[in-house]
């Protein structure tokens, strides 16, 4: 084989690691707050998890074993394409169980199944700023952030209730972390917010193009920001699972045909086969062959 | 062996993956302060700079990260050692280093002297990484904060009398603040600004 186009180890030159890592431990050290790093040209385009696959590399080592899932999904486009990229350039184990992965890359999603201690959980992100939209210019978030001057962000909310008579934000919903930081928990459904409060993995997420990188250690209050008269609730579904059965967990739904007929279905897919596999059937899912036999 | 070649020698047979696993193991214990974490490495910088120091220091110094060393350490060999295995800038001020080392046994010079990042940017602080003789058996504290399920207890060999005084002050500066990584010959443990610490006991 030609040893013309090797790379180093996980892509990223040693410098460039070493920044990252840098970056890394103060955003461990200041949770929620969003530490600046010098983003390089990855071999993919912005809005493809440029930042989260600079974070995996910065982390990932040869003993690691590697998940990647892009809305719940361990087989769309960009999972698929990230998690070659590592096997190819970092040569890793790749899994799709939740459960045997080291470190899990994630798009727009948390794992159903509770993550453990020792698991690192890398988020894209594609505005980590969560003011962004209320306030365009960096100089006067980072001084909001700065001055813990969040009143903002409840205006917003309030506007929501306001016009729709609830909170009306579904993704990206803003979170406190350890009291401190307000925090985008990246394009993920507010179903998962949950799961990011007290969680055993450490939370480390990175954008690309908007050059952050922040985190959540394990163990960290991480709080939906709501009123008391209007708490933050998570988004329920009327029925199971189609596939699985499966209730309290977050569902995608999937057209059928044209004439109206459509299904949900568990949006990850790893949790999804898995129950299947242990022999549970949802209305329009076909009984697993060995359970049924 | 010459100073000279003393200050060539000791760095990571494999430095990538030296580097990668002595990351992981800083990682973890700044994720989960109070935390023991043996190095298996294969660093050997020079004494009196202890194993782990000297991992921390090839993993994370280069040039854009000034390092500060303290009077014990910064002799010619190892200000040798550092700048040959890393091209990080010895500074004399502390207040401008990013990384500061110090040896055990040497008194700990006072936080404020060190950058403690602005209000805006509070990354833009110092790392303090400190030789003690152990990083068990020594006067209990009870640490609580992120990434410590309930509480821990940790019991640092070595620490200056004022310590537990010194560190709640650095701990209400936050978000700004320095960060402790505490060294014992390969053990590392780590001490974020978000950590808060109580005496236990007498």
């Amino acid at each position: 084989m030609s040893e013309l186009a090797t790379y180093n180890f996980a892509y990223l030159d040693e410098q460039t690691k070493r920044m990252i890592r840098r970056a890394i431990l103060k955003a461990i050290a200041i949770p929620g707050y969003q530490v600046p790093f010098a983003s390089r040209e990855m071999p993919m385009p912005y809005g493809w998890g440029t930042g989260g696959v600079q974070v995996t590399a910065a982390v990932i080592g040869p003993e690691d074993t590697l998940k990647v899932i892009d809305q719940g999904a361990d087989d769309t486009t960009n999972a698929v394409s990230i998690r070659a990229f590592f096997q190819k350039v970092a040569n890793v184990a790749v899994t799709t169980k939740t459960r045997e992965a080291t470190v899990i890359q994630t798009r727009h999603r948390i794992p159903e199944e509770q993550l453990t201690e020792g698991q690192v959980l890398v988020y894209q992100v594609p505005i980590p700023e969560p003011l962004r939209f209320l306030e365009p210019r960096e100089t006067e978030t980072r001084k909001m952030h700065a001055l813990e001057e969040y009143g903002l962000m409840h205006v917003k909310l309030y506007e929501d209730i306001a016009r729709n008579g609830h909170i009306a934000t579904t993704y990206a919903y803003p979170v406190k972390v350890e009291g401190r930081y307000v925090m985008d928990p990246s394009p993920i459904p507010k179903f998962d917010n949950p799961k990011m409060h007290m969680s055993e993995a450490l939370q480390l997420f990175g954008a690309g193009r908007e050059k952050r990188i922040y985190a959540i250690p394990p163990h960290t209050k991480v709080v939906s920001l709501d009123f008391e008269d209007h708490p933050f609730e998570i988004q329920k579904f009327a029925k199971p699972c189609a596939l699985c059965g499966a209730h309290g967990v977050y569902l995608d739904e999937v057209i059928l045909d044209d004439k109206g007929g459509r299904m949900f279905v568990c949006s990850d897919t790893d949790f999804c086969e898995e129950r299947r596999e242990a022999g549970h059937v949802g209305e329009l899912g076909v009984a697993n062959k060995e359970a049924a036999e | 062996m010459s100073l000279h070649t003393e200050a060539l020698e000791g760095g990571f047979a494999n430095p990538v993956l030296g580097a990668q696993a002595t990351f992981r193991a800083l990682m973890d214990a700044m994720s989960r302060p109070g935390t023991i974490h043996t190095l298996g490495t294969d660093a050997a910088p020079p004494h009196p700079l202890g194993v782990a120091q000297g991992a921390v220091a090839l993993t994370l110094a280069d040039h854009d990260t000034p390092v500060w060393l303290s009077p014990m350490l910064a002799n010619a060999t190892l200000k040798g050692w550092v700048g040959f295995h890393t091209g990080a800038e010895i500074v004399a001020s502390p207040a401008h280093a990013r990384f500061a080392f110090l040896a055990s046994g040497e008194p700990i010079p006072d936080f404020l002297g060190f950058a403690a990042g602005s209000q805006d940017y509070p990354d833009r602080s110092a790392t303090l990484v400190i030789e003690l003789p152990s990083l068990t058996g020594g006067p209990q504290f009870l640490a609580t904060g992120p990434g410590i399920k309930i509480s821990t207890q940790i019991a640092l060999q070595g620490l200056p009398g004022d310590f537990l005084h010194r560190w709640r002050v650095n701990r209400g500066f936050f978000p700004r603040g320095i960060d402790l990584i505490f060294t014992a010959g390969s053990d590392l443990m780590a001490l974020p600004r978000s950590t808060d610490l109580q005496a236990l006991g007498g």
